[in-house]
């Protein structure tokens, strides 16, 4: 069996054309070729069977940390958008993703990408409906948190770091239980 | 190859992303680059580390929490700073990290003073996250593309840092007596070394022509000055004085006392047994 492997490779390093390489894309605008299409959609639908390792209500694709796949005759490229530098689930994503699309080809890749940066506004509505469920605010979208288990927003932070880089401390008075929100990057 | 064993292989720091090829550029501009690189990554690695010396110890747990994650982001920081050098040069960035003599490092020398106390940990810690902030302005529109997205990524995490740590010295700064008497001894001690995270690098004015970096380091130390002072003065604390960064403010021919400490602390794991596999 092939081991994944994981790098990052464009052509042009420097100038203009790896500025506009550099540019933001939308998720999954790695263009597939036609033949490969239904292939990458089975690729799509199995990156949901990934979790977060952390917080295993979450998916990897509603998490946004997919920024797209590229799936080739054997071969199937996926690229990961780390949440922090410093995130030691990395490793563990990355592994996790290549052995899930082992099935569908002999050589599966999974490269960290800074290409495009992960944001919050990357988690989809599922993921921020799947954060609530494991007790943990979604990045909030306005001034306030809402409180995940009594939806109070009379909340306050009481550290904006938290037991990971991706989480921040808040307590909710109403309800008197303290939470961990997924704060805004 | 099992999962278990390709995780037993793999080093502590992967030499293996991210890359690109930087064949076509010029020699003596790539060493530049690199040279950039080894004084960021170095910086961060050793910040990191001295953040890690309060894990268990800070004044209160808060501040454990904080201080262990602005270290895993520090050192998260270096990590890809040094794999980034590491697709120019071709070193292994793990034998960069660990595997230097103490003389062979190029941190800031801001950051060879020993942790201290509180108050001293959060000015030392203030001055350089205002001077990084400067410093990744600078790269944020690098011409190495890289790097500009790397820079991307950084600057949104060294805001929660930065908010932190102003904070913090306003906290202490703004409190008569013993915490703002910290504050004022702090930063006599260090505003003249302050500026050395702005050290001239090698070939720098190639940096700039060539777009690598926005301003020669003498330029973004000014505008770091003077953006500190502002803060400083409005807390009614002491400036930054005026004047160019030494040229020796990365220099550890005979390193600090509390430099060779530290990184017998850090490096103790990694020579425990020369070639070891993580």
């Amino acid at each position: 069996m092939v081991a994944p492997t994981h790098n990052v490779s464009s052509a042009a390093a420097f100038g203009r054309a790896a500025r506009e390489a550099a540019a933001p894309r939308r998720s999954g605008a790695l263009l597939p070729s036609l033949a490969a299409i239904p292939l990458e959609s089975a690729v799509w639908a199995a990156l949901h069977d990934v979790h977060d390792p952390e917080i295993p209500t979450i998916s990897v694709v509603d998490l946004g940390v997919i920024g797209g796949v590229r799936t080739e005759e054997g071969r199937i490229r996926v690229e990961l958008l780390p949440t922090f530098v410093g995130c030691p689930a990395i490793n563990v994503l990355q592994d996790a993703i290549a052995e899930r699309l082992r099935e569908f080809a002999d050589d599966v890749s999974v490269d960290v990408s800074f290409a495009e940066p992960w944001t919050t506004q990357r988690i989809t509505a599922d993921g921020r409906a799947a954060l609530r469920a494991a007790g943990f605010a979604p990045p909030s979208t306005d001034e306030t948190v809402e409180c995940p288990y009594c939806r109070s927003r009379n909340t306050r932070i009481e550290n904006i770091f938290g037991p990971t880089l991706c989480r921040a401390i808040y307590y909710c008075p109403d309800c008197r239980q303290p939470f961990e929100q997924f704060k805004e990057v | 190859m099992t999962t278990e064993t390709r995780r037993a292989t793999r080093q502590l720091i992967q030499p293996d992303l991210p890359q690109f090829d930087a064949s076509g550029l010029d020699p003596v501009l790539r060493a530049a680059i690199a040279d950039l690189l080894l004084a960021m990554a170095d910086d961060e690695f050793v910040v990191g580390f001295r953040d890690s010396e309060w894990t268990g110890i800070a004044p209160m747990l808060e501040e454990d929490v904080a201080f262990s994650s602005l270290a895993q982001d520090e050192i998260g920081h270096a990590r890809l700073l040094y794999q980034l050098r590491s697709a120019l040069t071709g070193e292994d960035p793990d034998k960069v990290a660990f595997h230097r003599q103490p003389n062979e490092y190029c941190h800031a020398r801001l950051l060879d003073h020993p942790r201290q106390g509180w108050g001293f940990t959060i000015v030392r810690r203030w001055l350089y996250d205002t001077a990084d902030s400067i410093r990744l302005a600078g790269l944020a529109r690098s011409s190495f593309a890289p790097l500009a997205e790397v820079v991307a990524k950084i600057q949104r995490e060294e805001r929660y840092h930065l908010m932190h740590l102003n904070a913090w010295l306003e906290r202490l700064g703004t409190r008569p007596g013993k915490p703002r008497g910290k504050v004022l001894s702090a930063l006599k001690q260090l505003n003249p070394i302050a500026t050395s995270v702005f050290a001239p690098l090698s070939n720098e004015q190639m940096l700039v022509d060539a777009g690598v970096l926005s301003a020669p380091m003498v330029q973004l130390a000014a505008r770091w000055r003077s953006e500190a002072n502002a803060r400083l003065c409005a807390l009614n604390l002491r400036p930054i004085p005026e004047g160019d960064p030494a040229a020796d403010g990365r220099d550890h021919a005979t390193p600090d006392e509390s430099f060779v400490w530290l990184w017998n602390e850090f490096t103790s794991v990694a020579r425990l047994e020369e070639g070891a596999e993580w």
